[in-house]
Parts: C-alpha cells; structure tokens; sequence
C-alpha cells in the first residue's frame, strides 16, 4: 500500500490556501481594478513577484522573516504560540505569499471585464457598491472566479522549492506529495517516485481540464455581454 | 420644475473644453440634446445622474441633488438610465432585471406587456436580439417610477425599422407616466418626433435652445431645401462628373462641375440643396 499522508497533507494546504487567498483577494483585486492611484504598479509589481523569482530565493527570505529571531516570526511566536518554521503554519503562511498573485490576477482581470455601463445601471437603480459586488459584478465573472481558485489550488499542490525551505520535510507534518517525491528519488525508490508522480500528474491535468471546460462552456453564455 | 446649471471642464479628442450648461425643464418635457460627438452631451446627461462630479447646481423639483455642500450619489437620485449598450445584468433574466431594480413583480409584468415581451421573461440577455434588449433596458429604467428618465443614444444601434417601434415604445412610456425626459440623440426624425424641446451643444456650450421645428428647420434663407448626405464614390461619366452621395442610407447621383469634383473628397459630409430646378451640392 502506498502511503497517502502526504497527498493528504498537500490538499489540506492547498485548500486552506485557497479559502484564505480567495478571501484576502477580492477586496485587493477590486481597489486595484478600480484605483486610479500612482501606487497601483508597484502594489502590482510587489503582488507579482512570486511569480517571477526563484523559489529559493523566495523560501530564503520566508525563512529568516517567519522564524523566531524575526520580529513577525517572534509575534506569532509570543502571541499564538505557533511556530512559522519547520511547521504546517509556516507552510500556510508561506503557500499564501507564493500564491497570492494566481489568485490575484485572475480576479482583477475578472473586475476589469465587467462592463462600467452594467455597473453604472446598478448604482442608478439605487443598489449600493456591496450589493453591486455581489449581486452584479461577481456573479458575472464567475469564470474568472473559478479560474483564480483552481490555478491556485494547483499552484499550492505543485509547490515544491518554497515549501522545502520553509517547512523541511517533516513526515506527516510537512512532507507534502511534491516533496515526497524529492525524498523518494534521493532515496533511490524509484517506484514510489513514479507513483507519486503518476498521482500529480493525472490530478493536475483532470483538474486544469475541468476549468477549461467549464470556461468552455461558461464563455458562450457571458462572453456576450450585449 | 427641474434647473439645471454646471461647468465641467472635458478632454476630449479635439482638446480641453469647458461644458457650461444652465438648463430649465418642466414636469413632464420631453428634451432632447443634439450636437457633434465630443461636444459633451453624453457628459451632460451623466452629470445629471451623478455618475460623474461637476461645479454648479442641479435642482429636480425642489429637492437638491448638488450644490456647493451637497452631492448626492447615483443612489439617492431618483433617474432612470438608458445606455446606449443596453446595460442589461447578464446573470439575470429579463424578469430578474426587472425585479433587481424594483421588486415589484406586478409592474414588472405590466410593463413588459406594455412593450410585448411578456413571453420573454424567463429568458436571458444574451438570447435577446439589440430591439428587445434595449426595450427590457427602457422598462428597467422606468420601474422605480423615476423623477426624470435620460437616455443616452438609446436607439442608434438598431435598425430603422426596430428604432421606430421603440420611439412609439418611449412616447407611449412618456404619455402614460408623464416622466420628465432628457435623451441624447443625433437623429433629427427621432428628435422632432419625440421631442417638445431641442438643446443644441456645441463645444461644450449650449448654442441653441428651442422647439424642433425652429432648429431642425433651420435652412438658409434662399434655398428651397436642404438634405445632409455623405459622398461615396465620385464618377467621371464621359462629359459629367457624378457624386454618389449616401442620403440617409440611400444612395443618390447628384451632376457636379469639375470644379466642385476638384474641391469634393469622398467621405466628406456634405449639404444637397435645391433652389429651383438644379441640384446643388456643398460641402456640408
């Protein structure tokens, strides 16, 4: 039988991750579709970031500004009593920076679709900005939504240089699939490799092509929006 | 009474301008706004609805929608808004669109009877051809019983045929609730036939107010008649030269000189006069 722990663990991540993301991502990604402020492409340059930079270099940073000599290390450490390195918290906080961005652009090319005029029509009819929001301008980018949620939820399995740096490769508690399979080839267990890698395969594409499919079928009925 | 007074100042294509309106319209006046394209008249109707800030005064019936202390957003105005892109919410059907505005679900039918669409109600925007699109987009904006109901170009996408049915649509809609009207268009036809009053918007400036007889009619004193058109093509037939001008989607010869086929292009608007037995053209 093979060991399904870290399969387990990576979904719980990425799951979290997601919900945190998704959460923290919709007020971000609504300011800067609709700031007109002179910070805008540096708030965008800085949410980019993970995109472009090595893992490593990433997870390197993480490292020294979650762990306990840090001052944000030290007040989870002081406060919550929970340890952002070596730990499945640290993993959490640390997936959340990586994949902001997959969350994050999705969502404000979402905002920036929707028509003014539609928007407009709300405020006239006498709908305040929340209930536009959601009533009006989320319902109508839905595949934008589950764009952003999917890509993220992948993005957080398929993580593998961060996660090592920041979370080690503690079984059970920090081992995640992708790193398994690290520890596996290291270890020469070729066969459990290819089966972990068989795994991440068929999940990654079984889920990238649901989205693509919805995205399908969703774009005949909204890409219309006159 | 409805008293209108702002300044905004514009970037439009051809520079800065300042819009300076003082307008006043009774209960009930159907007004229309005509002018070139960028002359602010879109900027006008928008500022009205307080979907975008100005200097100066707007009063609706006694009640202050902007002065120097006050402003009240889009929210708190009781306007009705027809876009020229309809505008419908595509996540909801024509009934939900309805109802989103007003949750009343009588009128809502009522209305949509009015307009013959009733049968359409459970359908979804993106099914809808741009005439019954724009209709549901006229009865959503009247729905709250709006104070005034603007109009932005509402009918200038659709075809002759369709764009008279909704003309008879909206004077039936204005009759019916005597709503104070104010819409932008640039069709004379649709102007003089819906319209008790024309604001002419020139630059940004209000050049003429006045019934749409007096401003469209407004010919030069010694020709007979005027038509506005657009040459398409111009022909070198043997001796003649011929000017294909494009007359309200129709195409029509006019004889020209030499001498007016060297100073006319193609594309150029212009002015086909007669004064007794020949047609004239110049440039428009």
């Amino acid at each position: 039988m093979i060991d399904l722990t870290p399969f387990i663990l990576s979904f719980k991540l990425a799951f979290i991750v997601t919900i945190i993301l998704l959460v923290v991502s919709i007020p971000y990604a609504y300011f800067l579709s609709n700031t007109k402020s002179k910070i805008k492409p540096f708030l965008e340059a800085i949410t980019a970031l993970p995109i472009v930079l090595p893992p490593s270099v990433l997870g390197f940073y993480l490292l020294i500004i979650l762990s306990p000599n840090f001052f944000i290390g030290k007040i989870f450490y002081d406060l919550f009593d929970i340890k952002l390195v070596f730990s499945f918290e640290g993993l959490v906080v640390a997936s959340c920076i990586y994949s902001f961005p997959f969350m994050v652009q999705p969502i404000q090319n979402g905002f920036e679709s929707i028509p003014k005029s539609i928007i407009e029509a709300s405020y006239v009819s006498g709908k305040g900005k929340l209930t536009t929001l959601f009533k009006v301008i989320l319902p109508n980018m839905k595949s934008f939504l589950l764009t952003a949620i999917v890509i993220t939820f992948a993005h957080t399995i398929g993580e593998f240089g961060v996660v090592l740096m920041v979370g080690g490769s503690i079984p059970g508690k920090t081992e995640v699939a992708s790193v398994a399979i690290y520890d596996y080839v290291e270890m020469l267990d070729y066969k459990k490799a290819h089966i972990y890698s068989a795994i991440m395969l068929i999940i990654s594409f079984v889920v990238l092509f649901i989205v693509y499919y919805i995205n399908h079928k969703n774009k005949r009925r909204f890409n219309d929006f006159y | 009474m409805i008293f209108i007074d702002i300044k905004k100042k514009l970037y439009t294509s051809e520079g800065e301008i300042l819009l300076n309106a003082k307008i006043n319209i009774k209960k009930g006046e159907f007004v229309s706004i005509r002018g070139k394209s960028g002359s602010g008249k879109t900027t006008l109707l928008r500022i009205i609805a307080g979907l975008e800030k100005s200097e100066g005064e707007i009063k609706v019936f006694d009640e202050i929608w902007q002065d120097k202390k006050t402003f009240l957003p889009p929210q708190k105005r009781s306007v009705g808004f027809v876009f020229q892109d309809y505008a419908l919410f595509p996540n909801m059907n024509v009934l939900e669109n309805l109802l989103y505005v007003n949750n009343d679900k009588n009128f809502a039918l009522e209305l949509l009877e009015m307009v013959g669409l009733i049968n359409l109600k459970d359908r979804y925007p993106h099914t809808l051809s741009g005439g019954q699109k724009q209709r549901i987009a006229l009865i959503r904006a009247i729905i709250k019983k709006p104070k005034i109901l603007l109009l932005d170009e509402p009918f200038s996408a659709l075809d002759s045929k369709m764009r008279e049915k909704l003309q008879n649509d909206l004077k039936l809609i204005h009759k019916k609730f005597n709503l104070t009207t104010i819409m932008v268009s640039h069709l004379p036809s649709e102007i003089y036939k819906l319209s008790d009053k024309v604001i002419h918007i020139e630059n940004g400036n209000i050049v003429n107010i006045s019934s749409p007889l007096n401003e469209l009619l407004n010919t030069k004193s010694s020709e007979k008649f005027t038509i506005e058109g657009e040459i398409i093509d111009i022909i070198n037939a043997d001796i003649l030269n011929v000017a294909i001008i494009d007359i309200g989607n129709k195409l029509v010869e006019v004889v020209i000189s030499d001498y007016e086929k060297d100073n006319l292009k193609v594309g150029e608007r212009v002015i086909v006069s007669a004064k007794a037995f020949n047609l004239n053209i110049s440039k428009g």
